[in-house]
């Protein structure tokens, strides 16, 4: 049976409003060489949006290209394509994605052809691969790329060493480039406006983040957040748009905890809440819908995730500000979260799981993302010591449909709450079992 | 009388257990699954409501004063005179399946004497089975369908051994039929069958002076109504069991709660099946606390074993005979199904023994599940060691050696009616569960959605 | 010694798990020594501190993988595993810390396992620059190296001074002289120098003392020419790919009986990583950084800021005469698998022909890299090249 009424899904204000923001958005980028605006192709975690609107650029996200193609169901030939082309099989699929839908024609998610890149924006942030990448578009499209490397916290910290490396780097290697490419000059003043802008967005995101607190939760913290953090991973951090955006989602939100409501699913608004999760790790993408569906079928809302970090630590305390800029953007990129190390990534976890008072928590551990994937076995086993919580461990891909085995994931996470239903029944109604 | 139902669905056998009101074991049922997951799950249930009647009539026939003295050879003969008519009536469905089939056929002309080839295969058929379900006969298989393909086969290849259109002929209808009959279920006329099997059996010199109370037993436990209250559903297939959602538990939950049944200090259970490989933890209740499945990667289960056995052109069940041989181990690395193929080969062609390499083989096969069961957190005292492979003595010698080396002595259970223990797990949930006494499955119901498939 | 006394004692410090040659130096020395995992660490820091640094190239193709594989997904390579099983089974407890420089994801995020896993040991996770601006990255790098001093001194060793960072240099500058020549002899007589024995000597200068390696590689040169060993009718190739988890000596035994001399190569790649000598200098840090940023060879693991991709690979090719290239990296090795299109790319643009596979560093069949190899050689020498 399932948790949720039948009642058709009534579209949220705000998700009208990131339609238009996304349909706008591309079709600037669609018509950006005729308007002779400077195109940067560059990554979401680490992503320097704030700067590169400062310089009058528009950014390109190949990674949510690359999750676009695999809800329209395009990542399997993509991906094929590729490999066809010489990738390994054991390889990161969105690179593969990327290759691919440029070797098709760089058809974007709107159907319009995205623009080629004049600058690849290397904002090397917690991942390797994301080097390999933009080497390995270096060379389709023969452009010049910039390297930001930003040094990892394995000693989970930011040293003023690491912080100066960054913002050296900005000033020295980074801004100049984007200065010479775009034809403009970068008004610090102007930065810092995009970035207070930024703050204000990162302050109402945070405050739907802490709603997951309510009982029942008004948002799904992992499916229903990787759209709350559509516009602020984007291209649109720093601009109005998300401050409204973000003002129309708090609303929002705030509105359902006033109702008593839970989060709003592809089948309606979910009923009984019956289990709460914490979830680490990357969604799938390819059929992200009835990976979903697993969950709020079972009346599982998840109330925090990590993932929905991974381009901005806003919930532990850091918002971008105008003040010192470039030091700004520098603590951005090096706490976005597969930036931390395993130990500090366990700990905000456990967090997680005490804060939002969570049943328990899964893992889905994606096999094109070592970032993230290796060492969560060790993680899982960690987090059930300190938090005595059951956790659950499933694998899939981000957009690699052959990585994805529905009938295999939903054994194991019917196994996982009938689990937790059980060790539930033991602990709250005994008699139940008799 | 009161009774609660366990199903699993597994991806090879489909087995069901009857527990009393008690949580005592009434009956065990297995049947292969098949490509009708309803009717393999009914013919699981009957299976164990016969083995049921079976267990009772048992019990009765041994409490008689009268009978007590002749107990174990009459009850011997009932049951093997049961089976062949059950065998008998599915035989008939296939001969008139078949025969059936043959009519069209024969309007060809070469075919015309198709029916009558059939008509004489199925005779002779006949004539076999009544020996080979004497009390006495040496071991059969549990499936009608192995044992009539097996049947067929000898007579198709004696028939037509020189003659390979009509063979292919032949095998073609057999082919189609046996799916047929294999859609339907006859394991459902106990009082037929029993009622049969009495008279046969009276008949008999040895029980002509019980006759009264043979039949009188026979008759009370054929008259003995079954109430199932409630019915959980589990295993690999668990979501084509045609259940309503609240009567499905995982078979992580079933086997850990079965598990605990069987061997109630149990803390860590392992099972191999043929497609996954579980590791999971349960508590003094026998709730899963955590649990591990094996990846993508088939490494670890059953069908490496199968994938193995194929390439040595051996049957899976000598494999581990053949590695207890064993002298000298040699260390087989790739745990991947693929590799070891390859990894295999070359072995035996640096000349290196089979017994050795299928010794190595198993233990890399044991390594994985010590894998899972180290990401599960370890091995705990007890140790249940579950699923098919649990009858592999090479692969139970390699897991007692690895559990010592690497956690110390452990009591490690293997029951022989391992491959129960999801079935069990799941009766003991329907007794349990009590929202779900609410939902009584109708097992009637399922017949006749069965029929008008 | 004979060269098979040499290659001998070699291979026994290359199979030996136990690491005993680390204790006997440790209880000779009463000093301290600390781990590091491939592709690059400058081992000079480590030395001047006074301690051994023992380089962990995993856990090789014998070492039964019974606890390690528990930690990771069917989906990583295999070094971590063995890593790990070599940890958790107290093997590893001989070293007083351990290394872990950037190389990708996964030793990345095992330096973090190391930490949570080994409470009392040193952990460090060495992040080389991937800037190569002498004043950012240079500047970036040469704190990580004096962090790196700082926590080796405090773990017990001695204050690392100019003089003996400068000491160890003019040690590992002679070390990279005798491998260098080592290298040389290979490429110019390849049927002398047996791939097998220069990769055993590498193995052994990881676990060895400087000094005493640099001597054993002497000698080997100094012998080995003295052997009477036939040419064959191989064709001359460079080996790329196999930087961080390294295959099994069988396999590179297997390459070279398939017809291929292999002339250029990546395995155990941190002992070539710096081109030529570093420069004896009053800031020693500065010529270690300098080193790094402007005379270390291509490698996946580092970005490729100076060059066309591919431009190392190629020169290596023309400059020793190569006939083909032989793709050999690890399953699931991310930045070898990354980088391999363009290599390719780069390749198949100079008309230089080439073969690619994968491996693990415990794979057990080694006929169809042979046959792979095999018939690469046969097609080159039958039809040659460019």
């Amino acid at each position: 049976m399932s948790e949720v009424n039948d009642k058709s899904v009534e579209k949220e204000e705000s998700m009208l409003l990131q339609k238009q923001m996304i349909a706008d958005h591309f079709k600037a980028l669609s018509k950006a060489k005729e308007n002779n605006k400077k195109v940067v192709y560059t990554f979401v975690p680490g992503n320097l949006n704030e700067l590169i609107w400062a310089l009058d650029m528009l950014p390109v996200h190949p990674e949510i290209n690359a999750l676009q193609s695999a809800m329209r169901k395009k990542s399997g030939g993509y991906i094929l394509e590729a490999e066809k082309a010489g990738h390994s099989e054991d390889v990161c699929t969105y690179v593969k994605c990327d290759i691919g839908m440029m070797r098709r024609g760089n058809v974007g998610p709107t159907g319009d052809p995205l623009p080629e890149p004049d600058l690849l924006l290397l904002s090397y942030t917690g991942c390797f691969t994301f080097m390999k990448w933009f080497e390995l578009l270096k060379e389709e499209y023969n452009c010049p790329v910039v390297m930001l490397h930003v040094p990892y916290q394995a000693e989970g910290k930011v040293t003023p060493q690491m912080r100066d490396y960054v913002v050296k780097q900005l000033k020295e290697v980074v801004i100049p480039k984007m200065e010479e490419i775009s034809g403009n000059k970068l008004d610090l003043d102007r930065l810092g406006t995009f970035l207070e802008s930024s703050g204000r967005a990162e302050n109402d995101l945070v405050a739907v983040w802490e709603s997951a607190k309510n009982k029942p939760s008004p948002i799904d913290a992992y499916f229903g957040g990787v759209y709350y953090i559509g516009p602020i991973f984007s291209a649109f951090r720093g601009l109005p748009e998300a401050e409204i955006y973000y003002q129309t989602l708090r609303r929002e939100v705030e509105e359902r905890v006033r109702l008593g409501l839970g989060p709003v699913t592809p089948d309606g608004v979910m009923k009984q809440e019956k289990y709460r999760l914490v979830v680490e790790g990357p969604p799938n993408w390819t059929s992200f819908r009835e990976f979903w569906k697993m969950f709020y079928d079972e009346g599982a809302v998840v109330v925090g995730s990590t993932y929905t970090k991974v381009g901005g630590y806003y919930s532990e305390g850091f918002r971008h500000s105008g003040k010192y800029p470039l030091e700004s953007l520098a603590e951005y990129c090096l706490g976005c979260y597969t930036n931390h190390n395993l130990s500090d990534r366990v700990g905000i976890l456990e967090k997680y799981i005490k804060d939002y008072d969570a049943d328990g928590f899964v893992i889905n551990s994606i096999k094109s993302c070592n970032s993230f994937s290796a060492g969560q076995l060790m993680m899982l086993r960690e987090l059930e010591n300190r938090t005595g919580r059951a956790g659950g461990f499933i694998e899939s891909d981000l957009v690699d449909p052959r990585y994805f085995s529905a009938a295999n994931i939903k054994n194991r996470l019917e196994s996982y709450f009938q689990m937790v239903e059980a060790k539930r029944g033991g602990r709250r109604a005994p008699e139940s079992t008799l | 009388m009161d009774c609660y139902i366990g199903i699993d669905l597994g991806s090879t056998t489909t087995k069901a257990i009857y527990i009393d009101a008690d949580e005592k074991i009434l009956g065990r049922g297995i049947t292969n699954s098949r490509s009708n997951y309803d009717i393999a799950c009914q013919v699981a249930s009957e299976e164990a409501e016969i083995n049921s009647r079976f267990a009772l009539l048992k019990r009765w026939v041994q409490a008689d004063v009268t009978l007590k003295a002749v107990s174990e050879e009459l009850l011997a003969w009932l049951e093997a005179k049961y089976k062949l008519a059950q065998h008998l009536k599915q035989l008939t469905a296939l001969t008139e399946t078949c025969l059936a089939d043959a009519e069209e056929v024969k309007q060809a002309k070469e075919w015309s004497h198709v029916p009558k080839l059939l008509d004489q295969i199925f005779a002779q058929m006949r004539t076999e089975a009544v020996e080979i379900f004497l009390p006495n006969a040496k071991s059969r298989s549990d499936f009608f369908r192995d044992m009539a393909s097996s049947g067929f086969m000898a007579h198709v290849e004696a028939l037509a051994k020189n003659d390979s259109k009509l063979f292919d002929k032949l095998i073609a209808i057999y082919d189609r039929a046996i799916l047929k009959v294999e859609s339907r279920s006859y394991a459902s006329g106990f009082d037929e069958y029993i009622q049969w099997a009495c008279e046969e059996v009276v008949r008999l010199p040895q029980f002509k002076k019980y006759e009264a109370q043979v039949r009188e037993v026979t008759s009370r436990v054929s008259a003995l109504e079954f109430n199932p209250l409630n019915t959980i559903g589990t295993g690999y297939g668990r979501q084509r069991l045609p259940f309503p959602k609240e009567q499905i538990r995982s078979e992580i939950l079933c086997h850990g709660l079965g598990a605990h049944y069987m061997f109630p200090n149990t803390r860590t259970v392992l099972d191999i099946g043929g497609q996954d490989t579980k590791a999971i933890q349960v508590d003094a209740e026998g709730i899963v606390t955590n649990f591990q499945m094996n990846d993508r990667c088939a490494a670890g289960c059953g069908r490496y074993l199968g994938y193995i056995a194929d390439e040595m052109n051996m049957g899976v069940h000598e494999l581990g005979p053949m590695a207890m041989k064993s002298h000298k181990q040699v260390k087989i690395n790739s745990t991947c199904t693929v590799f070891a193929g390859t990894e295999l080969r070359e072995r035996l062609s640096l000349g290196e023994k089979r017994e050795d390499i299928l010794a190595g083989l198993h233990r890399a096969m044991i390594l994985r599940a010590m894998s899972l069961l180290a990401r599960s957190g370890g091995i705990d005292d007890e140790f249940t060691f579950t699923g098919g492979v649990a009858k592999n003595q090479a692969a139970v010698t390699a897991l007692k050696k690895l559990v010592e080396e690497n956690y110390g002595t452990r009591i490690l259970n293997i029951s022989p009616d391992s491959i129960y223990t999801g079935a069990l797990g799941a009766a003991l949930f329907a007794k349990r569960d009590r929202s779900g006494e609410m939902a009584k499955l109708d097992l009637s119901k399922l017949t006749k959605k069965v029929a008008s498939h | 010694m004979s060269v098979k006394q040499i290659i001998d004692e070699c291979e026994r410090l290359f199979n030996d798990l136990d690491f005993s040659y680390v204790k006997e130096w440790k209880k000779r020395t009463g000093k301290k020594a600390v781990g590091f995992m491939p592709v690059y660490v400058p081992r000079e820091v480590i030395h001047a501190a006074g301690m051994l640094p023992v380089g962990i190239m995993g856990g090789g193709a014998d070492l039964e993988i019974i606890k390690g594989d528990a930690y990771f997904q069917s989906y990583i390579c295999h070094i971590p595993r063995s890593t790990i099983e070599l940890g958790v089974s107290g093997k590893l407890n001989v070293l007083d810390g351990m290394l872990f420089p950037a190389i990708c994801d996964v030793i990345r995020n095992l330096s973090g396992m190391w930490q949570m896993l080994f409470k009392d040991k040193y952990v460090k996770y060495l992040d080389l620059p991937q800037n190569f601006d002498k004043t950012i990255g240079g500047e970036f790098y040469k704190f990580e190296m004096r962090t790196l001093a700082e926590d080796l001194a405090h773990l017990g060793g001695e204050p690392v001074t100019a003089d003996h960072l400068n000491r160890s240099i003019q040690l590992y500058n002679d070390n990279r002289r005798a491998i260098a020549d080592l290298y040389k002899l290979r490429a110019e007589q390849p049927h002398l120098v047996m791939t097998s024995e220069a990769y055993l000597l590498l193995r052994a200068g990881i676990v060895m003392d400087v000094e005493e390696h640099t001597q054993l590689v002497r000698r080997y040169l100094h012998d080995v020419t003295k052997e009477k060993r036939h040419k064959m009718d191989n064709i001359r190739v460079v080996v790329s790919g196999a930087f961080c988890e390294q295959p099994p000596l069988a396999l590179i035994k297997g390459l070279e009986q398939s017809g291929c001399y292999i002339v250029e190569d990546d395995w155990v790649l941190g002992a070539r990583y710096i081109e030529g000598d570093v420069q004896l200098a009053a800031d020693p840090y500065e010529s270690l950084a300098q080193a790094y940023l402007f005379h270390a060879v291509a490698n996946a693991s580092k970005y490729e800021d100076q060059h066309e991709k591919g431009a190392f690979l190629v020169d290596q090719v023309r400059r020793l005469k190569a006939e083909g290239v032989i793709f050999c990296a690890p399953s699931f090795c991310d930045p070898a698998l990354l980088e391999r299109p363009m290599l390719a790319d780069a390749l198949t643009r100079e008309k230089i022909p080439y073969t690619s596979f994968n491996y693990s560093e415990n794979t057990g069949q080694f006929s169809v890299f042979k046959e792979q190899t095999g018939t690469f050689a046969d097609s080159i020498k039958l039809w040659g090249h460019s």
